[in-house]
């Protein structure tokens, strides 16, 4: 099924989709360089939900994301310079150095950042929700969460507030299969984490998360339905973590390797490529250049942040609090 | 200047910066009906539900309510109805609310104040009864306000509100009764100034919360005793006024540290040690500290006048040090 949306919106979200996976193979190379300190949790193969959840919204809108947040922010707009320089510490990062791959945030275009806690977002979305209907600007917030966050009792608190107070929110659930190394079946009692909607009287839809015209279609009604006062959605998006929880591989689990082979067969980029070219909106050779042309801009933010600078011992101490008051 | 009790002056400084402000609102359970404790009396019934409205019970939800509100340009007022319930939400305060400025290399602003009941006193056990401040103090990025007297509450309250920073504003339930003069118009009070309650030469006391008026009345005793007592509230504990308790040392040479707080890491033992790190040749006796016995708070009022830390344990501890004509 094509999506009845204009060519150049196709494909910018395919290009997006190209950034993400080009982003994280990248990510995933300096880390094991050790280029980057610390770890990165990967998005890759999972790019179909945020880009198709992100290109129903504007700039107004807000996310609140995940510690696997890379690709929630690059499908948000953000600028993978600043991701690069904040990955690998530097002052010139999204956040000064100060926040690292789990927080990179970019408040300007509604991003409220990764979130080393899995859990943490679905009441921060809500209170973004919140916001947006007590200004009665008709803005929206969506919260991505995982398997293993629905778990979480901040989950169900947020789910309940949003559908008891009609929030302008929705909720994507990216179920990976796996809540960090434990498969979804050992660690949660239902296998689709929208029938949790039902305990909230919200709609609760089952997505194909390697579809990215499903995904965008079912945001988009979603989306309606909260600008039009109709409360929040539960859509469970079910996609999989082509990488580890942590890196490539992390080294202390193997999945099934049938399991793995199937999930990667329905790759997300794949299956959108050959949807675009099968409907005409890429030509053939279109999608080698136009990864190609993104490897160039990965090229080039990754040099943007490796020559940046280290922030200063004497910034330490700042920004911890906000001097002017209102 | 008017009478007032400190529950109508904490209920003058919410309404008054709710009129001054719209982006300001207050949530909580049960604050409808004006809060358990009268402290939101008349709220609803000016400002409809849109900005006074009820939560369910739900406290880690309701702090996510104001995170992602405040990140989103709102000014919440949330109230956890016990001290002893912040343990229900903590992630959002301590992981998300104090955190997030700094992570996002000061791109947040979130002016959220958290307001809170705390004391024992009343025989309701250790669930209901706690002094949790030194909790929050340990965290960088929140502020931590603890007024005593009815017009430090309405200054500080207003101050909290209008700060950008998220403030943990702790009313002691016992001094909600406590009458004073208070002014029919709105005003701040600085947050990180000490007050000195009453001026004295012969020793300090560093008294917090419902202490404060323990230490007073201690000090008014011991004067017919021919002792001078200095009582100094800090008021503010994050940021805490070393400089006006190291000052008062410097003329008094001996120190009482007094919380109603368990003793053990408590704010004492934070004040007590700066005390000797920078007014140790000043020192004429070793700083002593008041406060509650290592246990959780009882039920039987027998046990809880024993574990309550009042008069007595002030006017011994000051005896131990100071020279005291019997």
């Amino acid at each position: 099924m094509a999506l009845d949306l204009a060519p150049e919106k196709l494909k910018s979200m395919f290009e997006r989709m190209v950034l993400i996976r080009e982003f994280e193979e990248r990510a995933a190379t300096l880390m094991e360089q050790n280029r980057i300190p610390g770890a990165v949790h990967l998005y890759v193969g999972e790019e179909a939900v945020g880009v198709g959840v992100c290109s129903t919204l504007t700039d107004s809108d807000y996310i609140a994301s995940t510690h696997r947040g890379h690709g929630h922010l690059l499908a948000k707009g953000g600028d993978p310079k600043l991701m690069y320089a904040e990955l690998l510490g530097k002052v010139t990062g999204y956040c000064k150095g100060k926040g690292g791959s789990m927080h990179v945030a970019d408040l300007d275009v509604g991003m409220l950042g990764a979130n080393g806690i899995v859990g943490a977002g679905p009441p921060i979305a809500m209170g973004a929700a919140f916001a947006a209907q007590y200004r009665g600007e008709g803005a929206v917030s969506v919260c991505f969460f995982g398997d293993g966050a629905s778990n979480q009792g901040t989950f169900h608190e947020a789910a309940n507030m949003a559908s008891l107070y009609k929030l302008p929110l929705v909720l994507v659930c990216e179920n990976n299969l796996y809540g960090e190394f434990t498969a979804q079946a050992d660690h949660q009692a239902v296998k689709d984490v929208a029938d949790r909607a039902a305990g909230y009287s919200m709609p609760g839809l089952v997505i194909d998360g390697m579809d990215i015209m499903a995904v965008y279609e079912a945001t988009d009604i979603a989306v309606e339905r909260a600008r039009n006062g109709e409360g929040p959605t539960l859509l469970e998006c079910k996609t999989y973590r082509f990488y580890d929880h942590v890196g490539r591989d992390f080294g202390l689990h193997k999945r099934d390797e049938d399991e793995v082979a199937y999930w990667r067969s329905r790759d997300p980029i794949a299956l959108f490529r050959a949807t675009l070219e099968e409907q005409g909106t890429l030509a053939a050779g279109d999608a080698d250049s136009i990864t190609e042309s993104i490897r160039a801009r990965i090229d080039e933010a990754v040099e943007f942040a490796e020559s940046s600078d280290e922030p200063l011992p004497e910034d330490l101490l700042n920004d911890v609090y906000t001097e002017v008051t209102a | 200047m008017p009478e007032k009790n400190f529950t109508k002056a904490i209920v003058e400084a919410v309404q008054q910066e709710m009129e001054r402000d719209p982006n300001v609102f207050l949530a909580g359970e049960d604050v409808e009906i004006g809060g358990v404790f009268g402290t939101d009396a008349g709220l609803f019934e000016t400002f409809g539900k849109k900005r006074v409205f009820n939560t369910p019970i739900t406290e880690a939800g309701i702090a996510g309510l104001a995170v992602g509100s405040a990140a989103a340009g709102l000014r919440p007022v949330i109230e956890i109805m016990f001290m002893d319930f912040m343990g229900v939400c903590m992630d959002q305060i301590v992981n998300q609310m104090a955190k997030m400025k700094y992570m996002f290399g000061g791109k947040a602003t979130l002016p959220i104040v958290v307001r809170t009941h705390a004391g024992a006193g009343r025989s309701m056990a250790a669930q209901h009864s706690q002094s949790l401040e030194a909790w929050f103090c340990h965290v960088p990025g929140l502020k931590v306000v603890m007024p005593t007297t009815p017009y430090d509450a309405k200054g500080l309250l207003i101050s909290s509100i209008r700060d950008d920073n998220p403030v943990i504003f702790i009313e002691n339930k016992r001094a909600l009764a406590f009458r004073g003069e208070v002014p029919d118009e709105p005003y701040e009070i600085p947050l990180g100034v000490a007050d000195v309650k009453r001026e004295g030469s012969d020793v300090t006391v560093v008294a917090t919360g419902y202490q404060v008026k323990d230490a007073l009345d201690v000090a008014e005793e011991l004067a017919e005793r021919g002792v001078s007592v200095e009582v100094i509230d800090p008021r503010t504990l994050s940021p805490l006024d070393m400089d006006t308790i190291i000052e008062s040392v410097q003329k008094t040479s001996r120190a009482v540290v007094a919380q109603e707080a368990v003793n053990f890491c408590g704010l004492g033992a934070e004040i007590a040690a700066s005390i000797q790190e920078r007014a140790f040749d000043y020192l004429d006796a070793p700083v002593k500290r008041v406060g509650a016995p290592f246990s959780p708070v009882p039920f039987s009022p027998v046990l809880e006048a024993a574990w309550l830390p009042g008069k007595d344990q002030i006017r011994a501890a000051i005896e131990e040090i100071v020279p005291v004509p019997a």
